[in-house]
């Protein structure tokens, strides 16, 4: 029964896709629309359901699993389309189909005038279900299905409008991007076959940590090591980290909704996914969790410093996101599983919120994005104001709105970590967080407060949203408030989320050491830290940008904010690094082949005429030429005779 | 086999032969009619498809043996037969015919030549992959070069005549060390026997020295790897497609790259193979290189076949990494990704030769926005990209996961290598697909062109279940592919 409900969960969104495909010229757009959220609320339904029944097979981790059908056999290979549903997989499932489910619905409005209204809900369908794949899958390669299908996904949505053809370069490019990381996914999946003999990810993980038990893979093993580095480069190029972070901005070039569920609030979340699957990986490799952690660190500090400087109200959303992203890397990175997943719990929440209140703004002023050219939206779009401010206080993390937990929980793990190098990524933790306070703020008061500034063309059809949009703010503005609940600081002694997950991390745990507890003044005392520093961030922005933008209306001609606001020259960087050289060999090989080989091969060909040419002349069919080569002939013979 | 005894009237050589009545039959209907030549050439071809079918469970052992003594001095055999490598590329031979007569739709006055020459080249595509003499083999091998010679001769591009030259010449430059090594193959035979053979599995057991082994390679290898086509060997095929009419194109795509790796597969390797060992380093290599370089070269190129002749050679140097991991993993992947290559790429020139005859332009720039324009042409062209870039959920990953997982174990270098070449595969198609597919139509004529036919959507149709079910369901083949590897690389020595 369970097994068949767990089915239906990855079926229904499917099945879904084929229904809206094949039926699409007879269905009604609204009638298609509903079935598409309805394919969404389902599985969350379901999840919710198949969910309760698993907390109770300890030792084992507790898992529902069902098996679809067969797909990779022989030849020493047994991969099947297997499911499992175990605590992990269950909470990113109830995320990505809770939040999922609230975004469908608000697309009904945003996207109801656009003529591709249909098939932007094939896609969006087609994402549930790869994402449902992604964290369901119990293989490797299922996980790679997946994580490939939702990777097309978002390149067909970044790429939704391509007629522009810079969006669809900006699909192409997140591609792209993301198949460089994949290239290390599929290594780790080639290196993790060859040492273990299966792609069963539960078998991998629980003989690693047999291995380990006897011996046979001891800590820092380089082949262990190789791999989660490996895998690290997959997640790196899903969660946009440095340095493959450049293809995230310019997915924004999509519809609104769907950054918000796929570039910030799901997909990206899939390499946090895959590193928490695979802990005890990188809980037997330092080195590996080392640069997890180092790497989360500067990708946080890196895109909030971008993210001070961009005029673009998705674009600071975007590299907020990165950012973000950073932090759960960071937590990864020094053993705080599960803030790492709860950060992605509540980011989810947020960052849903804060994207599609920034969709309902661009709605409402007929497509401007630019927040200098925005200003004063306050009494004209209530509801997206007062969700959007709540969004705010729990991006930049302030007490008691969930991003405040979250965040402290990771920063927080990492400043009382032992060594010198968590407390170093937990104070460039602590840096970011004063400038996510600070560009979190700065938009806000540039988008809704201050002075108007906003061009004929954004205030023609000025007007606040309609229900199908405002009702999903609503939600999720009820969550970021609420959401830290699931997870309170350790001396609160209530961590639903934390015990909820603890079989999943228990033998990651177990390798590296369980970490210590902390005297409860410490803890506040840090608290009260972080909430000063975060609370400095957003005052000083909150005076700073008052009267809107001030002296940051003027493009910068030179020094740091030049440097910000072109996000560091990473893609010149790029463009002249990577991609110049590369496409340098492309043409090299053309001219290669058509001059060096072919040249040869024609030259050869021409030789043979040249042969055949010379051979030609001599039968001329003129006797008296054949009358002197006789003589020359005979002469030749006399003379070697004598 | 069922009630019917398959074996007992010759069912191979139905369908080998069936297609060559098919032809004669069309060289007798009157060519004024167009209509009618298509449709008995497109009868011919689905009968014969239908009759392929019943050799489908073919799997680990030979079945449907036939055997008549043809020249009995020097033990010559008609012999037939079919096994779990040969059963799906006669299937899919049989496929791409049928597919090809919806693509004349544009041949003008030569329709008749061109469905004859065809439905020759389908008797020899169907004898080569059944052929278990290796002289029978040879005669096909060869008989399939001179209809593609002529199709693309007579029905070509501007440049037709140098290129059918050219991959004639190519061909037959090949084949001469083959034959030498055949001959030298059934003399050994009978100085060691005392009794003559060309029967492929009498040949086997010959124990041969390692340096004669090297010797009766290398004949062959020469001869499959310009087939493959392997680099350096490779500049025949881009210009031999450029300049191919459609058809000729699919064919050649499909079918005939594979007699090459079949041939390493069938003939090189259980015959030489000590030599199999020896030399897999400098094949995988020359793999490698395929691989990286055609990968590159595909990027480099403005015109859309022969970025997709480019593509071709990388993907068929992933195919022999695969035959030469020579790991049981790896070669069913190579031989899944023979046919994944025929399935994608066949698709691939089929939608250009759409576009081409709508467009009569084959630049990259010459389109634009063509979902837009051409729904069904673009979101096939697209659907078809993403197989060939190896998309989980399609056809192409599996193949791909295969060989990688297989030769890790026993070449892990030649394996990142190829998988470098995953990399590059998404770069050069996906900007195609950019350039043709998105964006706005990049003049008058772009924004003009009409959708995919009926016909064409038909023909069509098979390809893309196909890259859906092996993409999905692949155990189907597997199971039938892997019992015959499995006793292929048995004889190699390693299991």
């Amino acid at each position: 029964m369970q097994e068949n409900l767990l089915e239906l969960i990855i079926l229904i969104p499917f099945a879904s896709v084929a229904v809206q495909y094949f039926l699409h010229r007879v269905l009604p757009a609204r009638l298609a629309g509903l079935i598409a959220c309805g394919a969404v609320l389902v599985p969350f339904l379901l999840t919710v359901v198949v969910g309760r029944g698993i907390g109770s097979a300890a030792p084992q981790v507790p898992a529902v699993t069902a098996t679809i059908a067969s797909w990779l056999t022989g030849g020493g290979l047994e991969v099947a389309f297997g499911l499992r549903l175990d605590p992990l997989s269950c909470a990113w499932t109830l995320v990505v189909t809770g939040i999922g489910f609230l975004i469908h619905v608000y697309s009904l409005g945003y996207m109801h005038h656009d003529p591709g209204f249909k098939r932007f809900f094939i896609y969006m369908n087609l994402f549930i279900g790869s994402m449902l794949a992604l964290v369901l899958g119990d293989s490797l390669p299922l996980l790679f299905l997946g994580w490939e299908g939702v990777g097309l996904c978002s390149y067909l949505l970044i790429g939704f409008w391509f007629e522009d053809m810079d969006n669809a370069r900006a699909g192409q490019k997140a591609f792209v991007v993301n198949r460089i990381g994949d290239l290390g996914f599929l290594l780790a999946m080639l290196m993790i076959f060859q040492t273990f003999g299966t792609l069963d990810i539960a078998t991998v993980t629980s003989s690693l940590s047999a291995g380990h038990a006897q011996g046979l893979y001891p800590l820092g093993d380089g082949r262990i090591t190789l791999i989660a580095l490996l895998l690290f480069v997959g997640a790196c190029g899903k969660s946009a980290q440095l340095p493959l972070f450049v293809w995230l901005p310019d997915a924004m070039a999509g519809p609104t909704p769907v950054s918000a569920l796929i570039h910030a609030a799901t997909m990206v979340t899939a390499g946090i996914y895959m590193v928490a699957r695979f802990s005890v990986f990188f809980a037997l490799a330092p080195v590996a969790s080392a640069v997890v952690a180092i790497v989360g660190a500067l990708t946080a500090f890196v895109s909030a410093t971008i993210a001070l400087r961009q005029r673009d109200i998705k674009k600071v959303l975007a590299y907020s996101t990165c950012s973000q992203l950073g932090y759960m890397f960071l937590g990864l990175g020094v053993g705080a599983y599960g803030a790492a997943v709860f950060h992605v719990v509540t980011h989810a929440f947020f960052k849903a919120l804060l994207f599609l209140g920034a969709g309902s703004v661009i709605h409402a002023l007929s497509h401007e994005q630019n927040a200098m050219k925005m200003g004063g939206l306050k009494p004209h779009l209530p509801r997206t104001h007062w969700t959007f401010f709540v969004g705010c206080f729990a991006l930049a993390g302030i007490f008691p709105f969930a991003g405040f937990f979250s965040k402290d929980k990771i920063l927080g793990e990492a400043l009382l970590g032992h060594g010198w190098l968590f407390p170093l990524v937990g104070v460039l933790g602590l840096i970011t967080a004063l400038m996510t306070a600070f560009y979190t703020f700065r938009l806000y008061r540039l988008v809704f407060t201050g002075p108007e500034r906003l061009d004929d063309h954004a205030r023609a059809h000025l007007h606040e949203s309609p229900a199908t949009m405002t009702l999903p703010l609503v939600i999720l503005a009820l969550l970021s408030i609420v959401g830290g609940a699931l997870s309170l600081p350790a001396f609160a002694h209530f961590d639903l989320l934390g015990d909820y997950l603890r079989p999943i991390f228990a033998s990651a745990l177990a390798v590296a050491g369980e970490h210590a507890h902390h005297a409860v003044n410490v803890e506040v005392a840090l608290m009260l830290v972080s909430l000063a520093v975060v609370i400095g961030g957003a005052w000083w922005a909150w005076n700073r940008f008052a009267e809107g933008p001030g002296d940051q209306l003027p493009l910068p001609q030179s020094g740091l904010p030049f440097l910000l606001e072109n996000k560091w020259f990473v893609d010149e960087i790029y463009a002249i690094f990577v991609i110049g050289p590369m496409r340098g060999t492309a043409l090299l090989a053309g001219f290669f082949d058509r001059y060096v080989i072919d040249g040869i091969v024609n030259g050869l060909a021409r030789l043979c005429d040249l042969c055949g040419a010379f051979v030609r002349l001599l039968q001329n069919g003129a006797v008296h030429t054949y009358a002197l080569l006789f003589l020359a002939g005979a002469v030749y013979l006399v003379c070697s005779l004598l | 086999m069922g009630a019917l005894d398959l074996n007992s009237f010759g069912i191979l050589s139905l369908i080998t032969f069936l297609p060559l009545l098919g032809a004669l039959v069309v060289a007798f209907l009157p060519r004024e009619n167009p209509k009618v030549l298509r449709a008995a050439a497109l009868l011919f071809g689905l009968a014969n498809l239908g009759l392929s079918l019943l050799i489908v469970n073919a799997a680990g052992t030979m079945v449907f043996v036939e055997r008549l003594n043809w020249i009995p001095a020097f033990g010559v055999c008609y012999g037939m037969a079919v096994d779990g490598i040969s059963m799906p590329l006669v299937i899919l031979s049989c496929l791409v015919v049928p597919i090809i007569v919806a693509t004349t739709f544009h041949v003008g006055s030569g329709l008749k030549e061109y469905l004859v020459l065809l439905l020759i080249m389908e008797t020899g595509m169907v004898g080569v992959f059944c052929a278990t003499d290796i002289i029978l083999f040879y005669v096909f091998f060869e008989l399939t070069l001179v209809p593609l010679y002529f199709l693309i001769g007579m029905f070509g591009g501007v440049n037709r005549i140098y290129a059918a030259f050219k991959f004639f010449l190519f061909t037959a430059f090949g084949s001469l060390p083959m034959l030498v090594a055949i001959l030298f193959l059934l003399y050994q035979h009978h100085q060691t026997t005392g009794f003559w053979s060309a029967s492929i599995a009498d040949l086997r057991s010959l124990q041969l020295d390692a340096a004669t082994q090297n010797w009766v390679f290398a004949g062959f290898a020469l001869a499959f790897a310009i087939k493959v086509p392997l680099w350096p060997l490779h500049t025949w095929l881009p210009d031999a497609h450029v300049q191919a009419p459609t058809g000729g194109s699919i064919v050649l795509a499909a079918i005939m790259l594979k007699l090459g790796t079949y041939g390493f597969l069938r003939i090189a390797m259980p015959l030489a193979p000590q030599a199999a060992h020896t030399f897999a380093t400098p094949v995988l290599v020359l793999a490698a290189i395929s691989v990286i370089y055609g990968a590159y070269l595909a990027w480099a190129q403005d015109d859309l076949k022969k970025l997709v002749a480019c593509s071709s050679v990388s993907h068929m140097g992933f195919v022999m990494v695969g035959l030469f991991a020579l790991e049981p993993l790896a070669v069913r992947g190579a031989m899944l990704q023979m046919l994944n290559h025929g399935v994608s790429t066949g698709a691939l020139f089929f939608l250009v030769g759409c576009a081409y005859e709508r467009r009569h332009k084959r630049g990259l720039d010459d389109y634009g926005g063509l979902v837009k324009v051409s729904p069904a042409l673009g979101i096939a062209l697209v659907i078809t990209s993403l197989s060939s870039i190896g998309l989980p959920g399609l056809n192409g990953f599996v193949g791909e996961l295969l060989i990688l997982l297989g030769a890790f174990k026993t070449q892990p270098v030649f394996a990142i290598l190829c998988a470098s070449g995953v990399l590059l595969g998404a770069i050069y198609m996906l900007q195609m697909v950019r350039r043709v597919c998105y964006g706005t139509p990049n003049c008058e004529e772009a924004a003009r062109l009409s959708d995919m036919s009926v016909a064409e959507k038909f023909a069509f149709a098979p390809l893309v279940i196909l890259m859906f079910w092996i993409g999905l369901a692949p155990g189907f083949l597997l199971e039938r592919i892997g019992p015959a590897v499995d006793s292929i690389l048995a004889a190699l020595g390693n299991t």
